[in-house]
């Protein structure tokens, strides 16, 4: 008498789990000949190992989550620089990235991607190239040799033809761009680009040059570099020097579904909060887990999710979190006390003394864990 | 009985103090600068006047009758003789003059503006939200205002100077002449200013013309004119001498009036606290609800002082010195100059001294009220000490770590507390701490005497303080302490009633805190049980150094005493070690064996050899197992057991694990059973039958053993192994002996000269990539310059070559060696350590890269300019115990102090992301719904980690967590 798998299917679905504990479960018995006293007993069992792994009511979940990401910061290393797999490509890792995290710095020391190609440009190289120097921003300086000439009052660049045809470009094409984006005249002789500037100045002509080497002629601006590498599954990924998700989310052929950047600012512009906590999640961990550290994702969610409950991304700190409590003397406990307390003073605030900080402040019990018990004993009833 | 609820403050309500509600709080004026007369008795009225408090033992306050340390002490005042700003508003104080209106003091913003401001601070209120950025707003929107739409009045800008100036700055247009009136009556006065500031010495007796639109006068004398243009809208005009353009007038029609003005005429008027108090008692009650004050709380006008608060005596206590002189306290020091300047103005006033002086001492008086208040004022020099010290007044006070908030309000001093070194002491059990007899006399927990310990109460009583356990203390029901001595302790023990405490020595089996500074995590204070034992340091096994993150360099610890049963109770349940061994941050145990720990069951169960009764009864004995296995054999008929089974004597019953210990070589192809080296452990019905027991086995951190037995078994079960782990391999480690010297880091000739070798080659392809970039013919890494490229495989080609002589090293160091035990069991070290030691110690590195700084294109002296060689940039080749030579030597430090360097810094930082972390996140709990949320009930998190599941049990996500329950299920049925 033994289960069918549709029973099975559908009681194990029913039940009250995690999603990832019901997926074990039916992997599980998939192809498992059970009674239906044994299935019923491992059900039981499931529930109540579930019962008792649930985290109990009252827990400090918050300091606990706090303590274990900040405890390994004291185990990680300093130095900013290091390889991420990419061997050249530096990225900040280690302790300050994980403060930049924290932080939700708008502006993070080293901004990187990781572009995932579509399936047609994955695995093939020159595709792969292609895509690159679409993303790569180019500038004049990699083309060729400048040099002013003074006599004639004009700017002449050698263009290189292998570093053109490598970029996919023609010289008619860095003219174009230059004259569009100076609105100066320039011309191509042979293989060098000659550029003129308005008034035949030695300062204009000096002044062109400047403005010449930081004209984009392809690819996107802030990307510094893009390097092309083979995973191990044959699939080629970009990685670049520099961030600018929207831009690169636009060009056909990237992944927009894998594509990610470490900036989680960035993130959180583009694709929404939801994203933004999930990038947050992804950094921190990946942070923790190349210092060989070993923290529950969970307290990076917590981490996390206080971050972006407000729907922004919020640092942890004056000012962010604790900036915006609801005590004062929990955020004068903090830092910059004076002020707290004299702005608390003009707007009549009431510290209603439910946190940690206040209650300890005032010297009583604090409202949480086992303080937050608040039934002790039934009184007797006298003469029933 | 009736079980009282502890009253609770529910909370606190913040706001400002009106000069009136002051007064009437007061308990006296002060009016004079001295503070005690000639025979010491504070003076009436004076700074230290008695009803403010009494600090002097002896003297009793006037206002509450107490005694010096029961008078809480309480305020008095200064009736300052002009009103001067609180330092603190003075930004605020910017903010109100700029949005609202000079005349009626109303603010600059229509009605309807104001309702919807209000409207939006209320519900932000409700909601417990911060209103900063909507009050912003009111501000910025009402300065925008130049005229005030309830009086008509202009509104100037007013400039402010830090720290407490304010200045209006009146554009005043001089008024020059009446358009109408020319030519005509006013045509005298255009002529001379014209004559006056446009050398037109000529127009004097020029005839004026107007022209028929009366938009242009004109004078013209000969070649010379002169002509006033006005535009169309009668607003500007320009002055043109001889055609050229000279000057700008503005134009206003006043009183049906045509005037004309010069332009930009300012006019600085400063403004005095008394002219800004008026304009702020106008406002109303409603105006200052927009602007976030509350009125019946923080009247506007009440930041600017007219009467200012004395805090009590007992705030600022005077210390006497030895000398029998008297040291007053910074505030008092400041109270006294701005009682002296106030009556120094007073005097001054009413003498009708010149305004000049009176604004001096106005001045003045601001000054010492601004460092009383804050003495870190940017602009202001801080007042200073006679000995040069900045005072630390009110602000300081309340600052910074040390800070009242910090430092006194947060964080608190405690008795009942004992603090020494530590030493290690494997023979306790892991939830055991041995106490200093010493202390344990001295350290006391409270006995509430009971019908149920009465007699037990007496008993401690009755032995007196100095007879161990006894007890120091008795607290009788009213409240009174006595002390118990040698003399009184037989009398005072018949006197024990019950209702009474009696605060008891430690004894055995105690329940205290134990800690550890820096307290990162909540392992770092933990319940122990006392055992008292001679000798003066904090006794542990060192199997619980990891959670404190001790060792006995030095480290000192510190204990705690629980006073009541609920904090006896929470000790017990929640903070006992075993309660504790398994670490909310991974789930994994982090209490467990280390060094010897993990050596000693490495040499017990990776031996072949035969342990005899006697032996392993001596091993075993410590661990209360009296019976043992069946042996493994008889050798000339001497039963024998071999380590393995030792071992097994300690294992809970019932335990099944498989495992692939430390000690695995991470092959291709696991031959799981078949292991050659013994490196797949299998524990079966709780018997050792294969495999060695290393960091993997029993370590902190790593034990899968360990974590087994806490999820599957019990902490006490758990808890019980590890002691008896410690304690046998301890005893196995002594068995054996266990050292190392200077002998072990010996390697055979000929593996030095193929060291030898291998480091000759590695500088010849060294040389040979500094020649190809010498030569250009390097090829370059994509995205690097070509010298970056050099060094990235330079340090690769040494990295290497440092590597192989370790191979080297390591093949002729076998598993004979103490330090390739200890690396390889995982016990302490690495084989890079020993590489170090014994080959190689390789390049030394700053920031990640060969030592490049020092002189002018050269680390040292020592090399040639531009030598681009390993030696030249901190490749040490030598080993540590071949030594370093004088170059080598110094560049390893120069590697060596970046380290250094490195965990001070990162000390701090992580420091600080620990404080920030636990602030933003300590209000967090889990509710009984599931939920996460903060103190407003605000939801963080709709199920705690997405699944509910404690870290501590993340195993249960896992797919073998179900497959064991389907295992075991199965098998039942079996």
């Amino acid at each position: 008498m033994s289960v069918d798998q549709k029973t099975i299917d559908e009681t194990v679905t029913a039940l009250a789990l995690p999603q990832r504990v019901k997926d074990n479960l039916l992997r599980e018995l998939k192809n498992v000949k059970l009674t239906k006293k044994q299935f019923d007993e491992i059900i039981k069992r499931t529930m109540a190992t579930y019962e008792y792994s649930k985290i109990e009511a009252g827990e400090a979940a918050g300091v606990v989550s706090a303590q274990s990401i900040g405890e390994p910061g004291t185990q990680m290393t300093m130095r900013t620089f290091h390889y991420a797999g990419v061997a050249e490509i530096n990225v900040t890792l280690g302790l300050p990235r994980l403060i930049e995290i924290v932080d939700a710095r708008k502006n993070p020391s080293t901004p990187m991607m990781t572009i995932f190609l579509e399936k047609d440009y994955a695995f093939d190289r020159d595709k792969a190239r292609e895509l690159a120097w679409k993303i790569e921003a180019t500038y004049i300086g990699v083309l060729g040799g400048m040099s002013t000439d003074i006599t004639d009052m004009k700017v002449v660049v050698e263009l290189n033809k292998k570093a053109l045809h490598q970029r996919n470009m023609t010289a008619k094409e860095v003219s174009d761009r230059i004259n569009e984006e100076l609105g100066v005249s320039s011309y191509i002789t042979g293989d060098s680009l000659i550029m003129k500037p308005e008034e035949p100045s030695y300062r204009q002509l000096l002044q062109l040059v400047k403005s010449v080497h930081s004209v984009i002629l392809k690819g996107i601006k802030g990307i510094k570099r893009v390097v092309i590498r083979k995973e191990e599954s044959g699939e080629y990924v970009l990685y670049t020097e520099g961030s600018t998700l929207k831009e690169v989310l636009a060009i056909y052929g990237v992944d927009p579904t894998r594509t990610r950047t470490n900036n989680v600012n960035e993130i959180f512009e583009v694709m929404g909060i939801e994203a933004a906590r999930a990038a947050l999640i992804h950094e921190a961990t990946e942070t923790l887990k190349e210092q060989g550290l070993n923290v529950d994702v969970r307290h990076i969610m917590l981490v996390a999710d206080i971050m972006t409950v407000d729907g922004e991304v919020k640092p942890i700190g004056r000012h962010g979190i604790s900036g915006e409590k609801a005590s004062v003397l929990a955020r004068a406990a903090f830092e910059v006390t004076v002020s707290h307390l004299l702005d608390s003073g003009i707007g009549g605030d009431v510290d209603e003394l439910r946190g940690v900080t206040e209650n300890v402040i005032v010297g009583q019990p604090i409202r949480l864990g086992t303080g937050n018990v608040k039934l002790i004993a039934k009184r007797q009833v006298k003469g029933v | 009985m009736l079980i009282a609820t502890p009253k609770r403050i529910k909370e606190i309500k913040f706001g400002l103090i009106s000069p009136k509600e002051f007064r009437k709080m007061s308990v006296t004026r002060v009016i004079t600068a001295d503070t005690y007369d000639d025979d010491g008795f504070p003076i009436e009225m004076g700074l230290m006047d008695t009803k403010l408090g009494v600090i002097d033992p002896g003297l009793r306050c006037k206002t509450c009758g107490g005694r010096a340390g029961e008078c809480p002490g309480h305020f008095g005042h200064i009736e300052l003789v002009a009103p001067v700003i609180h330092v603190g508003f003075a930004k605020l104080i910017r903010k109100i003059l700029r949005a609202t209106c000079r005349k009626c003091g109303a603010l600059l913003l229509s009605p309807d503006q104001k309702t919807k401001y209000l409207e939006q601070i209320k519900t932000l209120r409700n909601m417990g939200q911060l209103t900063e950025d909507i009050i912003n707003e009111v501000f910025k929107e009402a300065r925008k205002s130049k005229t005030c739409q309830y009086c008509g009045e202009q509104q100037p800008e007013v400039k402010f100077e830090k720290p407490t100036t304010y200045i209006e700055i009146i554009e005043e247009n001089k008024f020059l002449f009446n358009w109408d009136e020319i030519p005509g009556k006013e045509s005298n006065k255009f002529t001379e200013f014209l004559i006056k500031n446009y050398e037109v010495d000529w127009i004097k007796n020029a005839d004026i013309e107007k022209s028929g639109d009366g938009l242009t006068i004109k004078i013209s004398a000969g070649k010379k004119s002169l002509s006033l243009i006005m535009n169309g809208g009668k607003t500007d005009l320009v002055l043109k001498i001889n055609g050229e353009k000279s000057g700008d007038f503005i134009a206003r029609t006043e009183d049906g009036k045509l005037n004309i003005y010069k332009e930009g005429h300012e006019e600085e008027h400063k403004l005095m606290p008394t002219d800004i108090r008026t304009r702020l008692e106008k406002m109303t009650d409603e105006d200052v609800e927009v602007i976030g004050m509350d009125p019946h709380n923080a009247r506007p006008e009440w930041i600017i002082l007219t009467v200012l608060p004395v805090p009590p005596v007992t705030m600022r206590p005077s210390i006497t010195l030895e000398s029998g002189q008297r040291s007053e306290d910074d505030l008092t020091h400041k109270l006294v100059d701005i009682i002296r300047i106030n009556q120094r103005f007073q005097e001054n006033r009413e003498a009708g001294a010149p305004q000049l002086i009176i604004e001096d001492l106005w001045e003045l008086l601001q000054y010492h009220v601004t460092t009383f208040i804050d003495n870190a004022v940017s602009g202001v020099p801080p007042a200073r000490h006679r000995s040069g010290r900045p005072l630390k007044t009110l602000s300081q006070r309340l600052k910074g770590k040390e800070g009242r908030f910090r430092g006194s309000l947060s964080g608190k001093r405690v008795n009942f507390s004992a603090r020494t070194v530590i030493s290690p002491d494997p023979n306790l059990r892991i939830f055991e701490v041995g106490v200093p007899l010493e202390i344990a006399k001295e350290l006391t927990t409270t006995m509430f005497v009971t019908p149920r310990n009465h007699d037990e109460a007496k008993e401690y009583v009755r032995r007196g303080p100095e007879n161990h356990p006894g007890a120091n203390y008795i607290v009788r029901a009213d409240g009174r302490r006595v002390k118990i001595t040698d003399k009184n302790c037989g009398e005072l023990a018949d006197l024990v009633e019950l209702g009474w405490k009696v605060e008891r020595q430690l004894k055995d089996a105690d329940i205290i805190l134990f800690n550890r500074q820096p307290s990162l995590h909540r392992m770092s204070i933990m319940a122990h049980e006392i055992k008292v034992l001679p000798n003066k340091t904090f006794r542990l096994n060192p199997a619980v150094c990891p959670p404190y993150n001790a060792d006995f360099d030095g480290d000192e610890m510190n204990m705690h005493v629980p006073q009541t049963e609920e904090a006896l109770a929470e000790a017990k349940i929640l903070m006992h070690v075993q309660e504790n061994i398994l670490s909310p941050r991974f789930g994994g145990p982090i209490i467990g064996g280390i060094h010897d720990h993990i050596t000693g069951l490495f040499l017990l169960t990776n031996s072949k050899e035969k342990i005899f009764k006697n032996e392993a009864l001596e091993l075993l004995g410590k661990s209360e197992i009296r019976e043992l296995y069946p042996p493994a054999g008889e050798e000339n008929k001497q039963p024998y057991w071999t380590g393995k089974q030792i071992f097994s004597h300690i294992l809970p019953k019932g335990l099944d694990v498989k495992f692939k210990s430390e000690i695995c070589l991470q092959c291709d192809t696991c031959k799981l059973e078949e292991c050659e080296n013994d490196s797949y452990v299998v524990i079966k019905e709780g018997i050792l039958e294969m495999g060695t027991i290393d960091e993997k086995g029993i370590g902190a951190f790593k034990s899968v053993i360990l974590d087994k037995l806490m999820k599957e078994f019990n902490p006490v079960i758990a808890c019980k192994f590890i002691d008896d782990a410690t304690k046998l391999s301890i005893r196995g480690i002594m068995r054996r002996g266990f050292s190392f010297g200077i002998d072990d880091e010996y390697i055979p000739i000929d593996a030095q000269t193929q060291i030898n070798d291998v480091m000759d080659q590695a500088k010849d392809k060294v040389d040979k990539l500094i020649k190809a970039y010498e030569d250009g013919e390097l090829e370059q890494l994509p995205g690097r310059t070509l010298a970056e490229t050099l060094e990235m495989e330079i340090m690769k080609e040494l990295s290497k070559a440092r590597d192989a002589t370790g191979d080297i090293a390591g093949h002729h160091l076998g598993m004979d060696n103490s330090a390739v035990i200890m690396a390889k069991s995982g016990a302490r070290g690495s084989m890079l350590n020993l590489t170090q030691m014994a080959a190689c110690v390789g390049q030394q590195a700053v920031r990640g890269e060969r030592i490049k700084r020092g002189y002018a294109g050269r680390t040292l002296s020592h090399f040639e300019r531009n030598d681009l060689g390993a030696e030249a940039h901190g490749f040490v080749r030598a080993s540590y115990k071949s030594g370093l030579s004088p170059t080598e030597y110094f560049f390893h430090a120069i590697g060596g102090r970046e380290g250094l360097v490195d965990t001070a810094v990162r000390t701090s930082q992580s420091g600080y992301l620990q404080r920030r972390l636990v602030n933003a996140l300590q209000d967090l709990e889990v509710q009984y719904d599931g939920t996460v949320r903060d103190t407003r009930k605000m939801i963080i998190q709709f199920k705690y980690g997405e699944d509910g599941i404690n870290p501590m049990n993340s195993d249960f996500s896992k797919p073998e967590a179900v497959r064991r329950i389907i295992d075991s299920v199965m098998g039942v049925k079996e």
